[in-house]
């Protein structure tokens, strides 16, 4: 689990963060999402240590990540594993080199048992037979799932994804997504999702902070979206007059 | 102005001290090293080779000018373009030619990871980005300008060779005894001094340009050009303080 106790965030006058308190559970699919620029991406960010927070503690388990000096950072980041928004595969190596570099950087495993490895990470997001592809010569949905590979083979604790479906066609947005229900739960994982997209929330939202201006505006599942009547999270939501008949129709018939 | 530039020193500093820290596993570092050699070393030999040969003819041609109708003897011309050449223009030469080849180089492919998050990724992975990145550039560019710096002087001094006696100012056997006058082993060591100081200056600015790039594609164009204005200052700068400090 991973808690984040009060975390304050500003770049010079600008606060960004004003007091976030929450929890990301293990085994779930924690979402946070927001409109653009409510800080959704700072709150990633101070979360793996790339940002630190101006005031409050960001704890792994029992551990203050915020307390630790870089060296403690990194031996909790080889727990941690990272989807980004644009994939961030390293261009001059091939997918396999991609998914092996963690490996070959951190282990002592044999090449043999490192090419298992990238085998079974290519073989669970369904990408056999690539290994020698360059990032260039794959789709952006392939560029995603090796991204997922490359961060699952370290066998992680904790899985970070940013935007994991933007640029992407609903139908492999949609397999992006239940790709990483599955690794969530099946290694019992605390996932983190970034995300500004609606089907991942009905989807996979097991715990779901909504963020408005720096705040926690709601938190709840994906169940509880549907009955909210909190009026930011509706017209968020359902922004749509589209979403908006859906879910009416949805409540008419559930009380029908 | 003097806050941002102790702000600069300050920062290039910290960078420094964080990529010379212990390597997370030597080999890839070994094998990141080597392929940085191949690319600074290789990758530059024919601009070097070229350049010095017209750097020594050059030479040549403008001494044996000067000396025309003056006592001082023709064989002086091989003597002075060895000097000039072992003293200055090889290391120095070879080094600004460097800094706009490689350094513009090392700058883009830093800031373009920089750019892409991809040392964000390797943060987030565990790896101290700037060891990786950084050192085995830097060590690759120890081990290999110094040999690019002395390949430099013997095709310079070739290249006088071949203007002076293919320009009829002397014959070959007189540049060889010019050559072979006066030799002063120190200054091969002050050559290789100059090569190291300013194979450090030119790939520890460059990529603390590229890892410290903020913005898009004008921000990198920017940090690029600045990685080779600043390391020729430096390299001009450290130039000076090493000719003051040796030949005192």
């Amino acid at each position: 689990m991973i808690i984040a106790e009060n975390v304050f965030k500003s770049f010079g006058e600008t606060k960004v963060l004003k007091g976030i308190s929450t929890n990301f559970y293990a085994g779930k699919n924690n979402l946070i999402i927001g409109k653009s620029g409510a800080g959704k991406t700072v709150l990633l960010k101070l979360l793996v240590g790339l940002l630190s927070p101006t005031q409050g503690r960001i704890l792994y388990g029992d551990r203050d990540f915020t307390a630790m000096d870089e060296n403690a950072k990194r031996a909790i980041r080889m727990e941690v594993g990272m989807l980004f928004q644009g994939s961030a595969l390293f261009d001059s190596m091939t997918v396999e080199e991609n998914i092996r570099f963690p490996l070959d950087m951190f282990t002592n495993k044999t090449k043999k048992e490192k090419l298992d490895r990238v085998n079974y990470c290519l073989d669970r997001v369904e990408m056999v037979g690539v290994n020698d592809r360059y990032p260039s010569e794959t789709s952006g949905g392939m560029q995603k799932r090796v991204g997922i590979a490359r961060a699952i083979v370290l066998e992680p604790k904790y899985l970070f994804c940013d935007e994991p479906n933007s640029g992407l066609d609903p139908k492999t947005a949609l397999l992006i997504d239940e790709l990483i229900q599955s690794i969530t739960y099946e290694n019992n994982i605390t996932t983190v999702i970034n995300t500004h997209d609606m089907n991942s929330v009905m989807g996979i939202g097991d715990n779901i902070a909504l963020l408005n201006e720096g705040q926690i505006a709601w938190q709840g599942n994906k169940d509880e979206v549907m009955d909210t009547d909190n009026s930011f999270l509706e017209n968020f939501i359902f922004a749509s007059p589209f979403l908006q008949r859906l879910r009416s129709d949805a409540l008419a018939n559930r009380r029908s | 102005m003097f806050k941002s530039l102790f702000f600069h020193i300050g920062q290039y500093l910290l960078l420094l001290k964080q990529a010379l820290s212990r390597p997370e596993k030597p080999a890839m570092y070994w094998k990141e090293m080597m392929r940085q050699m191949n690319d600074i070393g290789i990758g530059s030999l024919i601009i070097i080779c070229l350049i010095s040969v017209f750097i020594g003819a050059v030479t040549a041609v403008q001494f044996s000018y000067q000396l025309q109708d003056s006592f001082i003897p023709a064989y002086y011309i091989g003597y002075i373009v060895r000097d000039t050449t072992i003293i200055e223009m090889a290391p120095m030469i070879t080094c600004l030619v460097l800094a706009g080849k490689v350094g513009s180089n090392i700058a883009a492919e830093i800031g373009g990871m920089r750019q892409k998050e991809h040392i964000d990724a390797m943060e987030i992975m565990g790896v101290n980005t700037a060891a990786y990145l950084i050192t085995p550039k830097v060590l690759a560019a120890i081990v290999v300008i110094p040999m690019l710096v002395c390949i430099a002087a013997f095709m310079s001094i070739s290249g006088g060779l071949i203007a002076s006696v293919a320009g009829g100012m002397i014959t070959q056997a007189e540049y060889v005894l010019g050559l072979q006058s006066f030799f002063v082993p120190y200054n091969v060591f002050m050559m290789f001094v100059k090569a190291v100081v300013f194979a450090f200056i030119l790939t520890s600015v460059a990529a603390y340009q590229g890892y410290y790039v903020k913005g898009g594609s004008i921000e990198l164009g920017a940090a690029s050009t600045q990685a080779v204005v600043y390391s020729n200052i430096l390299i001009l700068l450290s130039d000076y303080m090493i000719a003051m400090l040796l030949t005192q």
